[in-house]
């Protein structure tokens, strides 16, 4: 509890004078000592007794504890990675390193489509039209009632029995959906496309400058220059007028199917979809329910209140109702992000190797069982421990600044 | 607690009739019709919901297939279903397994005993729903239903012969480890919030906090991983402790982390008056805690406990992947039976079915009390 919180009387100098302890029952200080001693005792006569037994299995079964695996050759085949990887030669250590990779790329694009399907959901679930009300209703309650694992299972089983590459559906003959996965045309990356990327990077940086510039004129004179005409400017106009005297290139790789399979384009692997499908479907239920919650926590009163001020509809809704449900939103937001996250780990069960995955098959080759799951439990404690405290630096930001 | 109906209304409330030309009509024009635009959206969706009504129910009604033949040795004939597969569901798989997806391997002849238990739980779960059953008494009512259970399904006396462990299965294992976990989970989860509360003893503060930011940081099924790899080794040599028991504990610790905060919630949201009222008496901790703390905190705590607890119920399906056999586990074991392999659809909707009436059930009630519990805690 912080000072400020303190009764005003006890923290004006009018602290109650220090008495020596007692080594008697009826001082409340020595009595909250000695439960002290006495539960840490309890725990660490629990803990030593735990790791005795271990080291004594240990021993008995000769395996050698330590982190030494992890520069032995895994051997593992991975099928999907961010990073090259040879299974003869590649170790433990850069095996589970793609597991985290693979965690972490099914977690971010999980969360921003999440984020984007439930905040739909939320506010279809507000929508006068009552088909609309009660469609999303009943999506967010069934969605939520059955359990994830049952819901990948199913995935993946759909997306199993899609037909073979050979007769695989297609939407415009660009993307084409088998039991391979989901095909998508990539773009031939040249040197113009890199180069009308940092014009946009620029374009934001130059926006953000104009609009700064914007308000600090608006605040000494009252007169506020337009905005939007500088962002399109610099957002657009600037990186398409680069790329086109770069010569405008803008070719596609389409995937094409030669023999069984389909070569060039990009694939998304059917564990990968199956996984991304659940994750996203399952979570936007809940994401729904807080999204509603937190515009439904904003009275209308505050709608009204900024309307009679003359604000414009969209100056309400980013200046006084957003920053007001935001408040409401963030923090289970968080929580879910975090949810969306541990939930990954049910890749294990459809053949997607995330971290959890290979570091089963790790200890399973290995025996190295405590390290393996330490490693698990390390990764995701990270992960979990720095989205919290990035978000609690976060929601202090967006807070409610009380006297 | 009927507190319901003793919120003073200060203002006779205007009787709120709807506006004239009231009727199906109106109803329709202000909530389906009102603006070009809803207008457009009700037709769009309503033709896609009647596509995909008409889509299901032609496939899971009229084309169905309810039963298949047999041949000789037992093995049932699927070909009728295969062919029709995509544009008729074949539930002939759900009357072929039921009772494997339902009991597991327990002995065909004795599972009539997890079918009672089945019935104690979803009695149990009533019971504690109910307001008048909210006080010390529901302690015992949960030991005595939860020790019926495991001595009809351990068996070994009143002649009901022994089934060991390792043949239970299917929704029993599902509710026994979502039951338990909640059983023991909770008293540990109280001790935990109120260590975490407590401002005397930083030590053990400090051990509560760590033990649920670990539990909160980690996916369940790591530390079922624990469980399954890990605990064999923490035993001393000689001493195993089974499977079912070693995913018991870890649910039961898992839910532990989780309920403390819903404890804490509570205890965090009752006036410190109370508290300060209590020590003011001259009442020891116990006291204070057992009699004026607790009772309160734990009241206001409910609906999210339910939500908690819907949580976990649904979690215990990971078991799955540490092979225990579960309601899921079963429906998989179903499913590699050859004949019935390529219906998993028919499988994963029945089980889906099953999951949503046990989480629907308890999410309704759950949401009545918080409209209940707000009702009167609202000024």
């Amino acid at each position: 509890m912080s000072d400020a919180t303190l009764d005003p009387r006890l923290t004006s100098g009018r602290v109650a004078p220090k008495r020596a302890m007692r080594l008697s029952w009826s001082d409340p200080r020595f009595r909250a000592i000695v439960w002290q001693v006495v539960i840490l005792g309890g725990v660490a006569a629990v803990v030593w007794y735990l790791i005795h037994n271990t080291s004594q299995n240990l021993a008995s079964r000769r395996i050698a504890t330590g982190f030494g695996f992890l520069t032995r050759t895994a051997g593992i085949p991975i099928g999907e990675s961010l990073i090259s990887y040879n299974p003869a030669e590649d170790t433990y250590g850069r095996a589970l390193l793609i597991g985290v990779l693979n965690t972490l790329k099914v977690a971010v694009v999980g969360i921003v489509l999440a984020t984007i399907l439930g905040t739909l959901i939320g506010i279809g679930r507000l929508s006068k039209n009552w088909l609309m009300a009660r469609l999303t209703a009943f999506y967010v309650e069934t969605i939520r009632d059955i359990p994830l694992l049952l819901q990948l299972l199913f995935w993946y089983t759909i997306l199993q029995g899609l037909p073979a590459p050979r007769n695989a559906l297609s939407i415009g003959g660009a993307v084409w959906l088998s039991n391979r996965g989901l095909k998508l045309p990539t773009l031939n990356w040249e040197t113009a496309h890199t180069v009308a990327l940092l014009m946009f990077i620029v374009g934001i940086v130059g926006t953000w400058w104009w609009n700064r510039r914007a308000r600090l004129l608006q605040e000494a004179t009252g007169d506020r220059p337009a905005v939007w005409p500088v962002a399109v400017g610099m957002l657009l106009a600037l990186p398409l007028l680069v790329w086109a005297v770069l010569g405008a290139p803008f070719q596609w790789d389409v995937p094409a199917l030669h023999g069984f399979n389909f070569t060039g384009g990009a694939n998304i692997s059917p564990e990968y979809f199956a996984l991304l499908l659940g994750l996203v479907t399952y979570t936007a239920g809940y994401i729904a329910e807080i999204v509603r919650s937190g515009i439904q926590a904003v009275p209308m009163g505050q709608w009204e209140a900024a309307g009679a001020l003359g604000l414009k509809r969209g100056a309400v809704l980013r200046r006084i109702v957003l920053p007001q449900a935001l408040r409401v939103i963030v923090p289970p937001m968080t929580s879910q992000y975090l949810n969306l996250i541990k939930n990954s780990s049910l890749a294990v069960a459809i053949g997607y190797q995330d971290l959890v995955s290979v570091a089963n098959t790790t200890l399973n080759q290995t025996g190295q069982a405590i390290e393996g799951i330490a490693v698990i439990m390390a990764v995701y404690l990270t992960i979990s421990l720095s989205i919290s405290l990035f978000m609690n630096w976060y929601n202090a930001h967006i807070a409610l600044v009380e006297r | 607690m009927s507190m319901t109906s003793s919120v003073a209304r200060p203002l006779p409330v205007p009787s709120r009739d709807a506006p004239a030309g009231a009727g199906a009509l109106a109803w329709l024009k202000t909530n389906l019709f009102p603006t070009w635009i809803s207008t457009a959206v009700t037709l769009a969706l309503g033709y896609i919901i009647v596509r995909i009504i008409i889509a299901f129910v032609s496939w899971a009604l009229f084309n169905a297939i309810w039963t298949v033949p047999y041949s000789a040795n037992g093995i049932a004939q699927t070909a009728v279903c295969q062919n029709i597969k995509g544009i008729g569901a074949c539930w002939a798989v759900i009357a072929d397994k039921y009772r494997l997806i339902l009991f597991g391997r327990y002995p065909y002849d004795e599972q009539w005993r997890p079918a009672i238990v089945v019935l104690i739980f979803i009695g149990l779960y009533a019971v504690s729903a109910m307001r008048r059953f909210w006080r010390k008494e529901l302690v015992l009512i949960w030991a005595a239903a939860l020790t019926v259970v495991g001595v009809l399904m351990w068996g070994g006396v009143f002649g009901l012969p022994v089934v060991s462990d390792d043949q239970w299965g299917g929704l029993p294992i599902t509710l026994i480890l979502a039951t338990f976990g909640l059983a023991f989970g909770f008293p540990l989860a109280v001790l935990v919030a109120l260590g975490r509360r407590s401002t005397h003893l930083p030590a053990v503060k400090t051990l509560c906090v760590v033990y649920v930011e670990l539990i909160r940081g980690v996916p369940l099924i790591s530390v079922l991983f624990m469980a399954s790899v890990m605990f064999p080794l923490f035993m001393p040599a000689g001493v195993n402790i089974d499977k079912l028991l070693r995913a018991q504990i870890a649910i039961i610790l898992f839910a532990a982390a989780y309920l403390a905060e819903v404890v804490r919630g509570g205890l965090q949201a009752l006036p410190k008056g109370q508290a300060e009222a209590a020590d003011a008496l001259g009442l020891s901790y116990w006291k204070k805690t057992g009699f004026i703390v607790l009772p309160q905190a734990l009241r206001l705590v409910i609906p999210p406990l339910v939500n908690t607890f819907i949580g976990f119920f649904k979690d215990t399906s990971l078991v799955l992947i540490i092979g225990l056999f579960d309601l899921l586990t079963m429906g998989k074991v179903a499913l590699s039976d050859p004949p019935w392999q390529s219906f998993s659809t028919e499988v994963y909707i029945t089980l889906a079915l099953i999951y949503i009436a046990f989480c629907f059930a308890m999410s309704r009630y759950s949401r009545g009390l918080e409209r209940e519990l707000g009702a009167s805690q609202r000024r």
